[in-house]
């Protein structure tokens, strides 16, 4: 039998753009155990709830990460909505739907890039992140920013768009989608991509089931589970269905963000055409009281906002389970049996999001 | 859109059995969260089936901060009970992976538990003691 030995993976390396660390215990070229640390940039956004009033907490949740920032303001409003008894004015929840999917698209193109480059295909990598930027240019006529773009905030959206702009912005996603399949089609169909992509990383799926795992790692290992489907914002009003794929490897964690970036340009074309029109909020009175558990699907999976009003301009407690802390015990689970020079895409098909993870 | 969402008051002791019931069942274990109030530190244990959320929730005494890890039956609870342990000075007995208090890195001890009238204030730091 092999010696034992320990290989430390980061927290700086150069498949991670932010610091997580793994203990890789190997024998000879295989990984048999990794342990993972997290907590390098732990900020403890949370206990500001305890000095910022809860109008402010807004902000501070839009500012989680720059990624997810869209969801995660929704996530915030939407808690304290259910808190406060507020009706979200149909219109505002619609362009909530739409921004939420723009959000996801761009996540799903910004880790598809990150993974070419990961796996060594720098000119897929390139064209991935080009289509990206034209996505955000529409976040931004639409919405005034790029990255974090404030569209929410509590009682609906901090701003409406024109119909005409909505309309013009969905004849260009339209062409975007078609860009978008030509990239697919190397994404799914590349042999050097598929030989380092299939049969590694296997997560079955009873093992995704009991390591609580979220998002499109879930999905992937045959599950059907898409905080989507509890019907808030606008997913009630379009038809979408939960995509999965069965093989559970790092392939099927590509084919299903391939998928989902398809399904949301959909949903987008749906949400614009049912577009109700009138308000887009509704003011809210008075302070939060009481408890709430708001929960939503972030690009990398569900996230839980767990709210505790006492009457008062400050919550008791804002908490924070972002997708990437559910999902680190599924990728220990991964890297168990894989090669060392596996390790990096394994552990980018997760969609590791730490920024969201220290919050 | 507002969803049920039902709290269940348990004892610690209860716990290791009432998660492993619940694993048995098929629920999903959420999250685990943890707050500081008049009585103590609550802690919620948050599961969820066909959509439903159910929390089991306790509360431990400041001076007896202590729980039965639910590692043996949810694995993936590891995570969570690390947490507890740094930010809320839980100790977690029986932790599959236990960080023994390193999960993050934190300027002090406890970050999330704030002092009480009973305890002693912390001493001001050398700079704002020169004024």
């Amino acid at each position: 039998m092999a010696e034992k030995t320990i290989i430390p993976f980061g927290p700086q390396h150069p498949v991670l753009p932010e610091p997580l660390h793994l203990d890789l215990v190997m024998e000879d070229e295989t990984v048999v155990d990794a342990i993972p640390s997290i907590g390098f940039i732990h900020r403890g956004l949370e206990r500001l709830a305890e000095t910022q009033d809860f109008q402010q907490m807004g902000y501070v949740a839009e500012r989680i990460c720059g990624i997810c920032s869209c969801i995660h303001g929704q996530g915030y409003s939407q808690g304290i909505e259910a808190l406060m008894g507020i009706e979200v004015p149909a219109r505002a929840q619609f362009l909530r739907l739409v921004w939420g999917e723009e959000s996801r698209i761009q996540s799903h193109l910004l880790w598809l890039g990150l993974a070419a480059d990961a796996f060594g295909f720098e000119s897929l990598f390139m064209h991935t992140w080009k289509l990206r930027e034209r996505l955000l240019d529409w976040v931004e006529r639409t919405t005034g920013g790029r990255v974090i773009f404030g569209a929410n905030k509590i009682g609906g959206v901090r701003r409406d768009v024109a119909d005409g702009l909505l309309a013009d912005m969905v004849a260009d996603l339209r062409a975007m989608e078609a860009e978008f399949a030509a990239l697919e089609r190397t994404f799914l169909g590349d042999a050097t991509v598929r030989s380092r992509m299939e049969g590694v990383g296997v997560l079955p799926k009873a093992l995704a089931q009991a390591s609580g795992a979220v998002g499109p790692t879930l999905r992937a290992s045959g599950v059907a589970s898409d905080t989507r489907t509890l019907g808030y914002s606008a997913y009630d009003q379009v038809q979408w269905q939960v995509i999965t794929e069965d093989a559970g490897d790092c392939f099927a964690r590509i084919k299903v963000r391939c998928r989902e970036t398809h399904q949301s340009f959909d949903m987008i074309y749906q949400a614009v055409a049912k577009m109700p029109g009138g308000a887009v909020e509704s003011k809210p009175k008075g302070f939060p009281k009481g408890e709430y558990m708001s929960r939503l699907e972030q690009p990398r999976g569900e996230v839980i906002y767990y709210l505790k009003g006492n009457g008062t301009k400050h919550l008791e407690r804002f908490r924070v389970r972002t997708p990437t802390f559910a999902n680190i015990p599924a990728l220990v689970h991964m890297l168990k049996g894989c090669r060392l020079a596996d390790v990096g895409n394994i552990l980018l098909t997760i969609d590791p999001c730490i920024s969201c993870t220290e919050r | 859109m507002r969803e049920e969402q039902l709290y269940a008051g348990i004892q610690a002791a209860e716990l290791p059995a009432l998660a492993a019931q619940r694993l048995d069942l098929g629920w999903r274990l959420v999250v685990i969260t943890a707050l500081q109030n008049a009585d103590g530190v609550e802690v919620s244990y948050v599961f969820e089936q066909g959509q439903r959320l159910q929390s089991l929730r306790l509360t431990l005494p400041l001076e007896a901060r202590r729980l039965p890890s639910i590692t043996g039956s949810y694995a993936a609870a590891f995570i969570y009970e690390n947490e507890l342990q740094d930010l809320f000075g839980v100790k977690v007995d029986g932790l599959a992976l236990d960080f023994k208090g390193n999960f993050y890195m934190k300027a002090r001890e406890t970050p999330f538990i704030k002092a009480v009238a009973s305890q002693a204030p912390m001493p001001p730091a050398p700079e704002a003691a020169r004024g």
